[in-house]
């Protein structure tokens, strides 16, 4: 995925959607894409506010908890990849075991950071998918 | 049933917490076998355990540590709310991150937060409970691990 270019020269911002049931990690992804090229969209606490706000919002990446209550962030993956097959999603989670980051891939995310982690590590993971 | 050298798993998982979300490190003391009632702080964030291990496990911390996590973290609410979410933010990241020992199977849930220094902490019958006390700048918090 690249940022596209717009008809007057400037470039279209990324749209993020922040999906976390912590409202301290979703106030920290969205601190750490204050500045450049990333625009964010909205900040959902679980899988069916996610899936709302992804319907109202289109966004073109999406940070994604996986242990959230009502709906959790792997069955939300795929209805995500089922409403926009282009859409980028990075799982952010602190479940650290190699079988969770395959099944977070087969279902359609496209990386994976564990928490706990650092901005730089963030907007490293981030940059990977976007640009 | 715990065994002692599984504990390390979750001693690596705290010091990594602090090191890298408080960018500062903590001193984990000794780890040792829970007799009784532990003293808890004034929040407690918990997480469930299921699957091929049962128990729990949980994280409690006065309000004054948790005030200077959430600063490090360029927070700036210290609302009630902000303490409950960061003690169970805590336990679920450091019981998380404990897959990668124990596997796909070392079920967690969501975090559930008890306040007040005398709350009703499940217990699994059989299980072990051990202790792992964390101190970080002035202030002191132990990490819990009861499982079968």
């Amino acid at each position: 995925m690249s940022t596209d270019s717009h008809p007057d020269g400037g470039r279209r911002q990324v749209r993020l959607l922040i999906v976390d049931d912590s409202n301290i990690v979703r106030r920290r992804i969205e601190r750490s894409q204050r500045l450049g090229e990333i625009e964010v969209v909205g900040t959902a606490s679980n899988g069916i506010e996610a899936l709302e706000l992804a319907r109202r919002t289109d966004p073109d990446l999406v940070t994604m908890d996986l242990t959230m209550p009502q709906m959790d962030g792997i069955e939300c993956i795929s209805r995500l990849i089922e409403l926009k097959p282009s859409m980028r999603i990075l799982v952010i989670s602190a479940l650290a075991d190699k079988a969770t980051a395959v099944q977070a891939m087969e279902q359609g995310a496209n990386g994976f950071l564990h928490k706990p982690f650092t901005d730089r590590q963030l907007n490293d993971a981030i940059a990977e998918l976007i640009f | 049933m715990l065994r002692e050298e599984e504990l390390k798993t979750f001693v690596d998982g705290t010091t990594r917490y602090f090191e890298v979300a408080a960018q500062q490190p903590a001193t984990i003391g000794s780890p040792y076998l829970l007799e009784g009632e532990p003293a808890m702080h004034d929040y407690t964030g918990i997480i469930s355990i299921s699957g091929k291990r049962e128990g729990v496990v949980y994280f409690t911390a006065p309000r004054a540590m948790l005030t200077v996590l959430l600063m490090k973290m360029q927070e700036n609410d210290f609302s009630h709310e902000s303490m409950r979410d960061l003690v169970g933010e805590v336990a679920n990241t450091i019981s998380g991150n404990a897959r990668r020992d124990f596997g796909h199977d070392f079920v967690i849930s969501v975090p559930s937060v008890l306040t007040g220094d005398k709350p009703d902490i499940p217990h699994k019958p059989g299980a072990r409970s051990f202790v792992i006390p964390i101190n970080w700048r002035s202030h002191s918090a132990k990490l819990v691990v009861s499982l079968t």
